[in-house]
């Protein structure tokens, strides 16, 4: 296991990436480790590309910089492969995941090259099946803990499903849909 | 006992607020606020605090509104950030010059233009003379800290002025980082009860805040102000103490990080601090005598303190995170500069520009300082030319 885990996050505004990323993050110090999440802001609007960062230690974190060669990536709109270069820096030891509706031989050529790991997840299906609407940060959460290998599906579930009951205690048939997409989530990562 | 929490910085200065319950909070809604409002706001909406929360329609109102509910005796707080404080130029005057100790949280971002959103110092920095204390902060934690002893400083009767708690836009404000929280206990009693030796509301004592002085009195006043920024030192050092018997943090005018065997010092501000130490960390393992002064209080401003932390060191970089467009540098590099040479320093220095507008600093940025000490204690003349570190070049 890496003492030090760092995700760089790419999404649309609108889209949860920016949540996504906080929530990892909550769900790892709730495990013990230090965390630190943050997201990067450009002009504010919805649909505009934007960044948001994890680094997940056993260690107090200090430096307070982007990540540039991050261990994994997770680009949650795969229109963003043809205008960001989402694998710059990311290590050939680590893996990117992506949120698309083609196959892993489609997508393989739009990566400028990268030689390590591809994991490919439908996020749309997913969402629509479990939640009735597309919410791609939950699917896109349970995929990166599987393919980041952060820690175990259980105990994942059981830290998601602690902290959905406290948010969503008013609406309980939301928690529901939401625990179903992480399962599903994890079935459908590949 | 110390609760382990994560949480954004601004979600951290909410936390203390909660804890400290102040009297009144205005506060202007929207952008270019803050977070912060809309967190004590929604405190207060779920009956957490009682303090009293006044939405106005500018920040030159929100500072207005401070300084009246601060005159009539009320525990007062505000939240700015960028050009929400550039509009309360003309009554932070006010708010120091009458004595009134009220807090506000400052979320450091750059003033337009171009117009952009991101980490600066220029707003507070700009704010420097105008009579307020002045706190920085490298990460959550700290802001956590120093909001909650910022009115056991600002309200003490050899200080009486208002007190800025300063923390760098996004890179603190919105991340979620490691923090330990102190109980709510603990931190009522710390910050204690106020009680305003003259205020508006007394019926038994007749006064006037903020009237005309003429010439054969004004100046005294003025002096008088600034003795209490001057007496303002020895309160923050009483109160550090205090608070680290409640936390087991540890506070003074500057944090010290490798600097007693430094031959080479780098001299900075708030969130970069962080990641210089771990660049020093690499650089000391190949051996490089580099160490950093992070300055936590720059108003008062301490350069006897500090000339003398730094007093072994044979090169130092200042670095600034603010243009001071005098043609020369920015504002810590002109104070420490005249600091140093007071003290009869013979270290070479140089100050570099770096972070504006949110321009990321990397720890390889933090060895080209390093770099630029070198050739400066080598005998490279710099006189007169401040580098900006990660400029994008020409080409």
């Amino acid at each position: 296991m890496r003492t030090l885990t760092e995700i760089r996050w790419h999404g649309r505004g609108g889209q949860g990436a920016k949540t996504a990323a906080l929530l990892l993050a909550d769900v790892a110090f709730n495990m013990g480790k230090h965390v630190q999440g943050f997201p990067e802001y450009g002009p504010e609007r919805m649909g505009a590309p934007i960044t948001a960062y994890d680094r997940i230690s056993d260690n107090p974190i200090r430096v307070h910089s982007n990540i540039y060669e991050p261990d994994f990536v997770v680009v949650v709109d795969e229109t963003l492969l043809h205008t960001v270069d989402v694998t710059n820096g990311l290590k050939e030891d680590g893996a990117i995941l992506i949120n698309t509706l083609k196959d892993k031989e489609e997508i393989i050529p739009l990566l400028n090259g990268y030689k390590g790991k591809v994991f490919i997840i439908n996020a749309r299906k997913v969402c629509m099946e479990t939640l009735g609407a597309y919410f791609p940060n939950t699917p896109m959460l349970a995929a990166i803990v599987k393919v980041s290998d952060l820690m175990e599906e259980e105990v994942f579930l059981q830290e998601m499903e602690n902290s959905l009951k406290h948010k969503f205690a008013k609406k309980p048939e939301v928690l529901e849909g939401n625990m179903k997409a992480l399962k599903m989530a994890f079935q459908e990562v590949h | 006992m110390a609760i382990k929490e994560r949480m954004s910085g601004n979600e951290a200065v909410a936390h203390a607020i909660k804890q400290i319950n102040p009297d009144v909070m205005p506060a202007f809604p929207i952008t270019p606020s803050t977070e912060i409002p809309q967190f004590v706001s929604t405190m207060i909406a779920n009956g957490e605090i009682d303090t009293e929360f006044i939405p106005v329609e500018s920040e030159h109102s929100s500072m207005s509104a401070a300084i009246g509910a601060e005159a009539a005796g009320a525990r007062t707080l505000t939240a700015t950030s960028s050009c929400g404080l550039a509009l309360m130029w003309e009554v932070l005057y006010v708010a120091a010059s009458n004595r009134l100790p009220l807090m506000m949280e400052v979320v450091n971002r750059a003033l337009s233009g171009p117009i952009n959103i991101n980490a600066e110092h220029s707003d507070s920095m700009g704010a420097r003379d105008s009579g307020w204390i002045q706190i920085y902060a490298e990460n959550n934690q700290e802001v956590y800290d120093n909001t909650i002893q910022a009115y056991r400083i600002s309200e003490h009767k050899d200080v009486m002025l208002p007190i800025m708690i300063c923390q760098d836009g996004f890179i603190t404000s919105h991340a979620v980082e490691n923090i330990t929280l102190i109980e709510d206990e603990p931190v009522k009693k710390f910050v204690g009860t106020y009680e305003p030796e003259h205020y508006l509301l007394n019926a038994q004592e007749k006064m006037s805040v903020g009237p005309y002085a003429i010439s054969s009195y004004c100046m005294e006043a003025k002096r008088a102000q600034a003795e209490g920024m001057r007496n303002a030192k020895k309160v923050i050092l009483d109160v550090a103490k205090e608070f680290e018997a409640i936390s087991g943090r540890s506070y003074g005018f500057f944090e010290e990080y490798q600097l007693e065997d430094a031959e080479y010092a780098i001299v900075a501000i708030g969130s970069v601090c962080g990641t210089i130490k771990d660049a020093i960390d690499k650089m000391r393992s190949e051996g490089k005598k580099v160490g950093l002064l992070k300055v936590r209080v720059f108003r008062p401003f301490p350069g006897e303190e500090m000339a003398e932390a730094l007093k072994s060191c044979k090169a130092i970089a200042i670095m600034d995170r603010c243009e001071g467009y005098n043609s020369v540098g920015g504002p810590l590099g002109a104070e420490l500069t005249a600091a140093l040479y007071r003290a009869k320093s013979t270290a070479e220095t140089v100050n570099i520009i770096y972070g504006l507008s949110g321009r990321d600093v990397k720890t390889s940025d933090v060895e080209d300082v390093y770099d630029k000490l070198q050739t400066l204690a080598a005998g490279e003349d710099l006189f007169g030319e401040y580098p900006y570190l990660g400029l994008r070049s020409a080409e």
